[in-house]
């Protein structure tokens, strides 16, 4: 037989994981304005959506960056108040021209945010840097509490809650807000600046002889992640129709951390399959053991953070054109050689 | 070794998640065709906090609401028809409250006894209101609970069977003025707290109006064990009484600790004081008066209602919210006898608007455990009812009088 050694043309690999994502969103929301998925479920797969697109985002400064922030959740605030007050701000704008421009204006809000808290930050290391994004996060969501009335006019409602939002994260919106942050970080780090950023995550000085900006680099990939942090935090706003400082507090940050850490830092496959599982199982399983669904979900943690503590996935990313071409090029069960190849591609 | 266990982990993980997909939605579903077809259940849902730091507020709605229930149910139902309690945990989170309703709708409720914590319950207001799901929550004082802040209009679905957080407020500083004589007032408050912005508020509005002076007023933030700094300033400008309209684990601490700094004024809250002795000793604590709903054993009525509770779910919770919860479930059953007779089936919308209905027309017959004169409702469904003045004395939370 003869071997076919080529793999498939770049275009051709965009347009196979185009055309099944594009099955996948229309299919599903087929189903769910068909009505054969219970109200329910929808909620629960939304909210995958929304984690999905926290961890895939936090997996940029932790997993591609190698820094460790615990203030997720305060960018996440940040995108979400900017949407939510905007949103409220222009009723009559209607929902396909309005709600995109909430979802990016709360993107670039937090983008500024994460440019402002960035620079200074990366200067710091591991720890360091852990603790001033923690309290980069308290101090967001301390502000956005007292910040309830500026100037005499009603702002962010502080505890009272910022109510009446309007409720337009469907779940093809949501989903199509997935995928285009899946595929824009999947660029971004298959290109140059992503090589880079791998690059300082994998040893500083290295990275630095080789005349890689570090300061410039680090703050990309913090940006980027803040970005889309806000994203979801738009969404987020949409989806609950209800904005209280509180769900942005502390755990909220570890949460997400949890759903990178568990599906292995540096795989965004990773990152989706345990934002999924670690928001469907507590709502849609364990609801049943109703007293012990937080004991069991603490021990599954326990449980895959013993038996695999690079995460699910360790640093694995799935590719599904890769696959194609392992199998055509008829080396899918051949041992040892695909490993290396695994690493790199998506 | 290791990749094996990961893929078996990891294949067990996305098992039970898809596991879990597709069981309870086609239990669901039967469920949902079994009733329809039979009608012979009546299904009420019930969702609070009943895990983490709210938990006791959860779940004395949950087991004051399913006491009555129960008892609906051991008489026989409603029309010949049982009530099935649908009960879902949220943790006090908005995010879990909006979920685990759907899936109460989903699992086809008609009625609603909930929310427990205010913002959960504004959530799942909007929820509510967009299924025009009858609604009495038992708990949750937020003025915006049952109106829209920004228009002003009414949710015509949503009700409630405790007073709201300005008429707390209102009274405690009436109170203190009227009946204790006082006129210097300071204020403890957690800042950054609804619940306690509301009846500081309301307290400070209405001490104005009084005459009365605010010498002093001091914040603190969520968490703060340590109230040294701020009753210290308290004690510097000498008041009269302390006004301290926060939870009860936090006014048992500010309590403890005025006490130690020697501050021997009385304190006044609101009904976030309930279950508070637990916090301090009976000498501390001694003639603090707080505002609650209901007066534990000051009628047959109530003792019978004590006694039910205590036998079947012992006293930790049994507090204002449950005894709360218990009217919030006679008002919905009395509303639920009413939509009976119109002969729809239970769940589908008709059915819901005579629920919502009757309960405006009902409410006023109930004679309920915090409130001997029935529920009648006001234009913006709050109900009309006198507050309860309790006092601590020896260590115990005693009837004082109603006001």
């Amino acid at each position: 037989m003869d071997k076919i050694k080529k793999p498939l043309p770049m275009l051709l690999r965009y347009a196979i994981n185009l055309a099944i994502f594009a099955v996948f969103l229309f299919g599903v929301n087929a189903l769910i304005t068909g009505g054969s998925v219970p109200n329910y479920y929808t909620k629960v797969i939304v909210l995958c959506g929304i984690n999905i697109i926290l961890a895939v985002s936090l997996n940029v400064a932790t997993g591609y960056l190698g820094q460790l922030p615990l203030g997720h959740a305060g960018f996440m605030a940040v995108g979400a108040y900017a949407s939510a007050l905007f949103l409220r701000a222009v009723p009559n704008l209607p929902e396909f021209v309005a709600f995109p421009l909430g979802i990016i204006l709360g993107g670039i809000v937090s983008g500024i945010f994460g440019i402002l808290i960035g620079i200074p930050a990366l200067r710091l290391k591991g720890d360091y840097l852990a603790i001033i994004t923690l309290g980069f996060g308290e101090i967001i969501r301390v502000v956005l509490l007292n910040i309830d009335s500026v100037l005499g006019f009603n702002f962010t409602y502080g505890a009272a809650s910022l109510k009446n939002i309007p409720k337009y994260t469907s779940f093809f919106n949501c989903f199509l807000c997935v995928g285009i942050v899946c595929f824009l970080i999947h660029t971004l780090m298959k290109s140059k600046h992503g090589r880079a950023i791998l690059a300082v995550r994998e040893n500083e000085i290295a990275a630095d002889s080789v005349g890689i900006n570090l300061t410039y680099y680090k703050a990309l990939g913090f940006t980027v992640s803040a970005i889309f942090a806000g994203v979801a935090g738009a969404l987020y706003a949409s989806y609950l129709g209800i904005l209280n400082p509180s769900s942005f507090g502390f755990m909220k940050s570890i949460e997400i951390l949890v759903m990178v850490v568990l599906g292995g830092m540096g795989s965004m496959v990773g990152s989706i399959v345990s934002a999924t599982v670690l928001t469907a199982v507590p709502e849609l399983v364990l609801r049943a053991f109703s007293d012990y669904r937080m004991i069991a979900y603490s021990l599954l943690l326990i449980v895959v953070m013993i038996f695999k503590p690079s995460g699910l996935m360790g640093q694995y990313d799935f590719s599904l054109t890769g696959l194609i071409d392992k199998a055509r090029m008829g080396k899918l069960f051949r041992k040892g050689k695909g490993k290396k190849e695994k690493a790199g591609d998506k | 070794m290791k990749k094996v266990l990961c893929t078996v982990l990891a294949v067990v993980m996305a098992f039970v998640c898809f596991a879990g997909c597709s069981a309870p939605a086609a239990e669901g579903g039967n469920e949902a065709v079994g009733s329809a077809a039979s009608g012979d259940t009546i299904k009420v849902g019930l969702l609070g906090p009943y895990t983490g730091d709210l938990a006791v507020y959860g779940l004395a709605v949950k087991n004051g609401a399913t006491l009555y229930f129960d008892k609906v149910n051991a008489e026989g139902g409603i029309n010949g028809k049982k009530i099935e309690l649908i009960s879902y945990d949220n943790k006090g989170d908005d995010a879990e409250a909006i979920n685990a309703f759907n899936r109460e709708v989903d699992e086809g409720i008609t009625a609603f006894i909930g929310d427990v914590i205010t913002s959960n319950t504004i959530a799942v207001a909007g929820e509510a209101n967009a299924v025009n799901m009858p609604m009495i929550t038992a708990s949750a004082t937020a003025e915006a609970v049952t109106v829209n802040p920004d228009d002003g209009s009414v949710y015509t679905n949503v009700f409630r069977t405790c007073f709201i957080d300005p008429f707390q407020g209102e009274k405690m500083a009436q109170y203190a003025n009227e009946k204790l004589g006082y006129t210097r007032a300071a204020v403890i408050v957690q800042t950054g707290n609804d619940y306690a912005a509301g009846l500081n508020e309301a307290f400070k509005a209405k001490c104005e109006e009084l005459g009365m002076t605010i010498v002093a007023e001091e914040g603190y933030a969520k968490g703060d064990k340590d109230f040294n700094a701020q009753l210290t300033n308290i004690k510097a400008a000498d008041p009269e009484f302390i006004f301290c309209p926060n939870y009860y684990e936090d006014d048992g601490m500010i309590v403890k600790q005025a006490r130690a700094l020697g501050l021997t004024v009385p304190f006044l809250g609101g009904d976030g004081w309930d279950g508070v002795v637990k916090y301090a000793s009976a000498e501390e604590l001694e003639g603090t008066f707080y505002c609650s709903a209901y007066a534990p054993g000051s009628t047959d009525a109530v003792k019978a209602f004590e006694e039910a509770y205590t036998a079947a779910y012992g006293t930790d919770t049994l507090n204002m919210f449950a005894a709360n919860a218990y009217d919030a479930a006679m008002v919905m059953c009395a509303a639920l006898a009413k939509a009976e007779e119109t002969g729809e089936a239970p769940a589908s919308d008709a059915y819901k608007q005579a629920v919502i209905d009757a309960i405006k027309t009902e409410g006023a017959s109930v004679v309920g455990i915090t409130s001997e004169a029935g529920y009648t409702f006001d234009a913006n469904n709050n109900p009309i009812k006198d507050a309860v003045i309790m006092t601590i004395t020896n260590g115990e939370a005693v009837y004082k009088e109603t006001f």
